[in-house]
């Protein structure tokens, strides 16, 4: 099993969860480590209960996990909840003076700490935390630098005085925990490697700009309002043009506008916006003006449950906007492939002039990762496809001034694009079928032989993208006792369920899917042809992929697990819904979330 | 708009024919304003590789493909959205927005509001004909009370929009209204429209021949009187322009309500365009600026 260390922080909105969380988080990174964060927290600013975890290892840490070493409770509520889901080797660090400890299991270590004994808490309103840090990362074994050299980071505005008062307390903490609580058995391990801490968002906002995006407009909505955050922070730096716009529908129309300028334009919102954004999706395909939308799925319907994740919005998805057209859905897999998915599908999308969509969750958007910096590659393959612009020769374009067709029929379906502004290119692109020059057809006559042709140079353009994208992959031992399925966010997760199944002795393979559309059914087939046992697992009530693989494949898996209670998969529900799968005792496993945030 | 807009030496009416004619009904209102289009084009001499019309859905929105210039024809109410980030990646564009009054007031009512308080440097020319044509004649957000229609076959209960005074509350920088019967006048507000800085909105009465017998050239022609005729009249006076913009009845004013031209335009005001349009920028993050980007999260 991998080494991996994991501390719950866990307290009432305001109470400043988020800051202990975003020190330890540095420090783990700064040690070389690697690091999975995932903030458990309700749709309020100030009170509730909101939980942090945020796990650590030398190896590639790919989930929250499955078990919490050090506790951290900032609130009554917090200790009640959590406490006794601790199991032996595990501590508990609180605060003595406002926090009751309930009954622990064996081997579990309470920590008190004299909080205004230590600190003068009429003047530091956080000392409970920091003090709380400060004896924490002593029975990890880390050395008290570490923590000066963050703290002195996190008060640099706020001046000397401020930063003296800090490191004070936090000292005072490291030492008291020196003095009288077991520091861990297993020291915090420390590496050589440094490593970038990125949420989803904005990942997928870098991977935007790597991907040379111009435009990028937004309506904010959780959970991804962290991309829009990104994108207008470093817009100027960046120099992409960044605007909130008065809703969604006016967000994707806007994009579209600036696309279809020559721009790469992108956006980003959840299930409730992107069906707003609909219709536009089909303006995009029909226009074929290449547009990019990312959806942050959050639980559903309606407002839903608008801080906890869900893979429910697939089938949205692929069914979006009227009638038929060519489009691109892809989910990531990880955080890093937030960062890597956006290059990609902005050239597949300008390269089959269609909208490339990107289905993505809050457990990414909002999760921490560490990633490789290089691995955030500011210099991916640029291909625009059949773009006309002044630099490849639309200059000497006056031979062409009304022969141009904007919607040439083609082989491939895909016919040269030129931009407003070009010389001898000028053209009407309607969302009205029209003819190969833009023309409307229903405004000369109602031609079904034009309808039937044109309809189908669109739509040729689905072979050409499947061609263009790879098939999923089986990971793991070949004929394996259960083939487990995903897709998008699942991938890490699922990764550590196959791991730790195998280490029991059932030997588990993985098939997790990154492209939706196109799927490569028939290589999907292929793969689980061989397989003994397959299980689908997803973020949804109905089985949303399921239902989707069988439609396109009629493939029909031995069994499903399930999960829509907003929480994500820990590997633990995974592994034992699999054993009761494999001992015939159900088809569907629906894990309980045993923390009740 | 831009005070850098090239100038083509010759244009003619017929270089801006499109390439298909107007499906409109005989005597539609649209075709004085698709006349009145072409003439302020041609006496402006821009390129017109260089102007982009952009409409949404009905019948006056399918304008676009009677105009030989660059034309979107986008989804029903989404015009202005579209215009606004075609503008903002190529300011160098002139940009025409055209359309009727349920594509703008609305089912894009939102979007028309939003367009204006931002200043979107472009014309809106919206065909108010105070009907629904293309869906075969029902109530619209212009239509007055009373009238009956298919939708309010006992007449509409509704108090119509006032596009002028709406436009003035939402902070447009230029305002005007035309009637499709007064071609010269007309020509003369588009031309002013296109030159100025800003949100240039043009409300155009253009009558619906076939579903609207209230509304109907001989209705207007009594009625309207042009602002340019009252030599009192100060177009920078927003509050003579609200006042004027409530008169409805035996005397309807049309001409220039309102314009100033000290707010910035959108473009204008967003520092990310200092460098030129976006259209022309390099894909690439300059390598020290991405370093910068992956450094702050280390």
């Amino acid at each position: 099993m991998k080494q991996t260390f994991a501390i719950g922080i866990g307290g009432a909105a305001g109470q400043g969860v988020a800051t202990p969380g975003d020190i330890f988080a540095k420090i783990f990174s700064r040690r070389g480590l690697n690091l999975n964060a995932y903030n458990a927290y309700q749709s309020i600013i100030r009170g509730g209960h909101t939980f942090l975890t945020i796990r650590t290892g030398p190896e590639k840490v790919t989930n929250m996990g499955d078990r919490i070493d050090l506790l951290i409770p900032l609130n009554q509520d917090s200790m009640d909840r959590h406490l006794n889901l601790l199991t032996a080797g595990a501590s508990c660090i609180y605060n003595a003076d406002t926090i009751k400890p309930g009954s622990a299991a064996d081997g579990v270590q309470l920590c008190p700490l004299p909080v205004s004994e230590l600190a003068d808490i009429t003047r530091n309103k956080i000392a409970q935390n920091t003090l709380a840090i400060g004896a924490g990362l002593h029975m990890m074994a880390v050395g008290f630098p570490a923590l000066e050299e963050v703290l002195r980071e996190q008060f640099k505005k706020k001046g000397d005085a401020v930063i003296a008062e800090n490191v004070g307390v936090a000292r005072a903490g490291y030492d008291y925990a020196a003095a009288h609580f077991t520091a861990f058995a297993k020291p915090l391990p420390k590496t050589d490697n440094r490593y970038a801490i990125v949420s989803g968002n904005t990942a997928m906002a870098m991977g935007g700009a790597a991907a040379g995006v111009k435009f990028y407009c937004a309506y904010p909505m959780s959970p991804s309002t962290g991309v829009l955050h990104w994108m207008a922070a470093h817009a100027r730096k960046a120099g992409i043009m960044v605007r909130q716009v008065e809703d969604e529908i006016g967000v994707i129309n806007m994009a579209i506008g600036a696309a279809h300028s020559g721009v790469r334009a992108m956006c980003a919102t959840s299930g409730g916006g992107f069906a707003l954004m609909s219709e536009g999706l089909g303006m995009s395909a029909m226009i074929e003006t290449p547009v990019v939308v990312i959806d942050c799925q959050r639980a559903g319907p309606s407002t839903g449950v608008p801080t906890k994740t869900e893979q429910g919005d697939l089938w949205q998805m692929l069914g979006a906007a009227f009638g038929d057209y060519p489009r691109i859905i892809a989910a990531p897999l990880d955080i890093g492939d937030c960062f890597k998915l956006i290059p990609e599908i902005f050239n597949l999308a300008d390269r089959f002039q269609c909208p490339g969509l990107v289905l993505c969750d809050l457990l990414l958007s909002e999760g921490r990762l560490s990633v490789h910096p290089n691995d955030l590659d500011f210099s991916p393959p640029i291909d625009r496809g059949e773009l006309i612009t002044t630099a490849n020769g639309a200059s000497s374009a006056a031979p062409t001034n009304g022969g141009y067709k904007r919607y040439k029929i083609t082989e491939s379906g895909i016919s040269p694009r030129a931009v407003p502004g070009l010389p001898g290119y000028v053209h009407t692109a309607a969302t009205d079928e029209h003819q190969e020059d833009g023309v409307l057809i229903s405004d000369e006559f109602t031609n079904p032989i034009k309808r039937r042709a044109m309809m189908e140079k669109r739509m040729r353009k689905v072979a050409g993208i499947e061609a263009a994208v790879p098939p999923p992959v089986l990971s793991g031992p070949p004929n394996a006792d259960v083939t487990l399925i995903g897709w998008g966010s699942t991938s890490g997760v699922i990764e550590e369920a196959c791991e730790l199944l195998n280490e029991q002795g059932i030997s588990a393979n993985q098939l997790q899917i990154r492209w939706l559309v196109p799927l490569h059914g028939e290589a999907i087939l292929e793969i689980l042809r061989g397989s003994r046992h397959t299980i689908i697992i997803e973020n949804n009530y109905s089985g949303q992929f399921a239902r989707y693989l069988r439609s396109e494949t009629s493939f029909v898996p031995s069994g499903h697990i399930r999960k829509y209670d907003g929480e994500p998969f820990m590997p633990h529900h995974i592994v034992d819904a699999v054993k009761e799968q494999l001992a015939g005792n159900t088809k569907l496993s629906v894990p309980m979330h045993e923390i009740m945030v | 708009m831009a005070t850098s807009v090239q100038r083509t030496s010759q244009l003619t009416m017929a270089d801006l024919k499109g390439k298909a004619d107007p499906d409109w009904c005989p005597g539609c209102g649209d075709f004085g304003v698709l006349a009145a289009l072409q003439k302020a084009l041609v006496e402006l001499r821009i390129p017109n590789h260089n102007i982009v019309t952009i409409s949404g859905i009905g019948c006056s929105s399918n304008l676009p493909g009677y105009v030989n210039t660059y034309g979107m024809h986008t989804l029903h109410g989404r015009a202005l959205a579209v215009a606004t980030g075609l503008k903002l990646a190529n300011h160098e564009l002139t940009i025409l927005v055209t359309g009727g009054d349920g594509d703008g007031f609305g089912i894009g009512g939102n979007h028309f509001v939003h367009s204006m308080r931002r200043n979107v440097d472009l014309l809106y020319i919206v065909m108010d004909n105070q009907i629904y044509g293309l869906t075969t004649g029902q109530t619209s957000p212009t239509s007055r009370v009373g009238m009956k229609t298919k939708s309010m076959p006992f007449g509409n209960i509704e108090a119509p929009v006032n596009p002028i005074s709406l436009a003035l509350a939402a902070g447009a920088t230029f305002i005007a209204r035309g009637f499709s019967g007064e071609q010269k006048h007309l020509t003369e507000l588009i031309k002013q429209g296109i030159e100025h800085r800003g949100f240039s909105f043009l409300d155009v009465f253009s009558p619906c021949v076939t579903y609207n017998h209230d509304n109907t050239y001989q209705w207007f022609r009594p009625r309207v009187k042009k602002l340019e005729d009252d030599p009192a009249y100060d177009p920078a006076d927003w509050t003579a322009a609200m006042e004027r913009s409530l008169l409805w009845g035996e005397e309807i004013p049309i001409g220039k309500f309102f314009e100033r031209t000290d707010v910035p335009t959108l473009h204008g005001a967003e520092p990310v365009l200092n460098e030129g349009p976006l259209v022309h920028r390099d894909l690439r993050v300059p390598p020290d600026v991405a370093r910068s980007f992956i450094e702050e999260l280390m």
